[in-house]
């Protein structure tokens, strides 16, 4: 291959590529940012302008964080033909057992007192091992003894609620230790210059990827897009990434704060002086399980192996892929990330509650449903989840701001989750998908 | 062909395997040499594709024993019928719809970059290398296979068979749902590589079909063999008598 004129010829047969259909964007994923922003735009309307401020789109995020991480999982479960109806009952648990670790456990059993450096990180750990257990459990009886994930999970869905109370005797517990708390949201952030570097690392390795895989694709002669649609991509990854931590940086630490943190380390605070929140450690952490769950999805085999049992679980078992280890590593997967959502949930709350997580498990799943996850099986994306996530927390708090009764916005909710089926089965027909 | 020399490829012995009560195969003996094709007839239900299961490992024998160049292979799961070069298109074919031709054809024998991940550049690249051999219009390489007709989900199929270097080919039922040039198409490759020194099982309803391609001829009838008969030995007629009355005329004559 020493010719390289004409390497990224495209071959014959194959459409060119011009206009917009050249940026080879998602339509389906332009359509749920549209949703969102009609979503948004309503009710900063009908909110008299509060909607859209870095304020409540900070709190937004932070509310959106753990159902948008176990949404990701469910993602998995979901393509592969199961359900899961206990994540909002296996996060109460992991919850429980982190919240009795830390106040506990390790403060009295272990003698270390209170806020401890090693409490936090020892108090996560045993969660998410609590969380592995109880899903390869699930996906153990789901996989090798045959009983319907559905009926499994909704046998958990009452014994993790209740071995949570029975855990914790039904008490809250807290205030939980304080490194824990870091990773709830507000009380945890890079702040502003963090932000930044982060955000620029973030919009680096973008970059970076995007140019990686079209390298690839020239070194095996394979079509690209014209350059000009691949720097709009950039443009727009970019955009999205740094405009996102300029809005978490626009929300500013109130004054009263400031004060206080100038008070204790002994100094005055300056006139004017302000101070952005920054990106929580709670956002970092859904970033992060987001890029993990895509690269698990598209370039392992795991992730290949989820989606051929999804698309058809006769061809991947004559395949020699082994569908019953599958089913109990998907659950398994499913239980962690419902710990991560326990850490997050919890330390935002500053405690542990009798009631945490309760109907997760429907968010959840609509968020995955919402965000274009195929119930049928074979489909679905970790970034539609999470979008998906971000409309339904999106609706609920925007009604909440507007004054619409509880009842009412539960109405909305789950009129959304059905009309949004729905559209996407229509939309799919239009499209010529079979699924 | 060197049908006479050394162990044959496949040997089969005394086979049996039950679902409940019923012995879909019932003590069920068939060798296949390197070079040859062996077709498979029967009614449906007579047990050819279970009998078949058996050595691509999606079922597990009862009774019997599976020996590859003479020595006995132990076929438990379809990954360990891989292991033995042996592959299979199944009647269903066995595609993921979801998934493009390359994530099929490579399905759990994925190609890897070094750091462990699937690298789909380089298993795109060798589909299109095996679909300009054996089926130069197929285009549709990043698509679902599900968008395909079924002439290029089958070649999809048989690109998988052929890719990795088997040695011995099931094909059940191959051109069932081919048109006129698809199967001709088929009925090609089955020479060339039976002229590459495979060993081919060939499952098909179609007794004319498999008078022009079989070396020699199985008839099966409610999980027994009636007979195997090369085909030059044998009219039409004869393995039709066989299907339906489930007796060899050759063997009633002698």
């Amino acid at each position: 291959m020493t010719d390289t004129t004409d390497r990224v010829a495209p071959p014959p047969g194959a459409p060119r590529l011009t206009g917009f259909s050249a940026l080879q964007l998602d339509t389906r994923l332009l359509g749920m940012i549209g949703a969102f922003a009609v979503i948004c735009l309503a009710f900063h309307l009908a909110s008299d302008g509060r909607f859209v401020t870095a304020r409540n789109l900070f709190n937004l995020t932070i509310q959106t964080a753990s159902v948008a991480i176990m949404a990701t999982g469910m993602v998995f479960i979901i393509v592969t033909r199961h359900i899961d109806l206990s994540v909002g009952s296996i996060l109460a648990t992991c919850s429980a057992v982190m919240a009795m670790v830390q106040t506990v456990v390790m403060p009295d059993w272990m003698g270390l007192g209170l806020n401890h450096p090693l409490t936090a990180p020892i108090a996560i750990a045993v969660g998410i091992a609590v969380g592995i257990v109880i899903g390869a459990f699930h996906g153990w009886l789901v996989g090798y003894q045959g009983i319907p994930a559905f009926i499994v999970t909704l046998g958990g869905l009452l014994v993790w609620r209740n071995v949570a109370w029975y855990t914790t005797s039904g008490q809250t517990i807290g205030p939980l230790d304080r490194n824990f708390m870091t990773l709830g949201g507000i009380n945890g952030t890079l702040g502003e210059t963090g932000s930044w570097i982060a955000g620029l690392i973030a919009a680096a390795a973008a970059l970076w990827a995007l140019m990686a895989a079209r390298r690839n694709k020239v070194s095996h002669d394979f079509p690209v897009k014209p350059i000009w649609a691949e720097a709009a991509v950039g443009a727009i990854v970019v955009g999205g990434i740094l405009g996102f931590v300029a809005l978490l940086n626009a929300y500013d630490v109130p004054e009263r704060r400031l004060e206080r943190m100038f008070e204790a380390r002994g100094e005055v605070m300056p006139d004017g002086f302000t101070q952005g929140y920054g990106v929580p450690y709670s956002i970092v952490l859904l970033v992060l399980v987001a890029i993990a769950m895509t690269v698990v999805a598209r370039r392992t085999r795991f992730g290949r192996y989820i989606f051929a049992t999804g698309g058809n679980p006769d061809a991947a078992e004559l395949s020699g892929i082994d569908t019953r280890m599958l089913t109990v590593k998907i659950f398994a997967l499913m239980g962690a990330l419902c710990a991560i959502s326990a850490v997050v949930a919890s330390a935002r709350l500053a405690n542990h509650s009798n009631d945490i997580g309760t109907l997760d498990e429907l968010r959840v799943i609509a968020a995955a449903v919402i965000g274009g996850t195929a119930l049928k099986g074979g489909v679905g994306t970790i970034h539609g989840a999470i979008l998906g996530a971000l409309i339904m927390q999106s609706l609920q708090s925007g009604m909440a701001m507007v004054g619409v009764d509880a009842p009412l916005q539960n109405i909305v909710v789950g009129s959304v989750l059905v009309v949004a089926v729905m559209i996407d089965i229509v939309y799919r027909k239009r499209t010529g998908a079979r699924d | 062909m060197a049908q006479d020399m050394g162990p044959p490829l496949v040997e089969l012995r005394n086979i049996s395997i039950a679902f409940g009560g019923v012995r879909a195969v019932d003590d069920v003996s068939l060798t296949l040499h390197a070079g040859e094709v062996v077709g498979l007839l029967g009614h449906n239900g007579a047990g050819k594709s279970t009998l078949i299961k058996c050595l691509s490992g999606a079922y597990q024998r009862d009774a019997g024993e599976i020996l590859i160049d003479g020595t006995p292979a132990d076929i438990r799961s379809p990954a360990d019928a891989r292991r033995f070069n042996i592959e299979t298109i199944y009647q269903t074919l066995a595609l993921a719809d979801n998934l493009d031709a390359p994530a099929n054809l490579f399905l759990g024998r994925e190609l890897t970059t070094r750091l462990g991940l699937v690298d789909d550049a380089r298993m795109e690249a060798e589909t299109r290398r095996i679909m300009a051999r054996l089926n130069p219009n197929f285009r549709k390489i990043n698509e679902p296979v599900s968008a395909l007709s079924g002439g290029q989900r089958q070649s999809v199929a048989i690109a998988r068979a052929v890719y990795f270097n088997a040695r011995i080919l099931i094909m059940d039922e191959p051109t069932a749902a081919l048109g006129v040039h698809e199967t001709k198409m088929v009925a090609d490759l089955i020479g060339e590589l039976k002229a590459q020194g495979l060993g081919i099982f060939l499952i098909s309803h179609d007794t004319r079909e498999m008078m022009a391609l079989c070396d020699r001829v199985s008839v099966m009838k409610n999980g027994q063999m009636v007979g195997t008969e090369r085909v030059e030995d044998v009219t039409e007629d004869d393995i039709l008598s066989m299907i339906i009355l489930g007796k060899n005329p050759r063997a009633a004559a002698a």
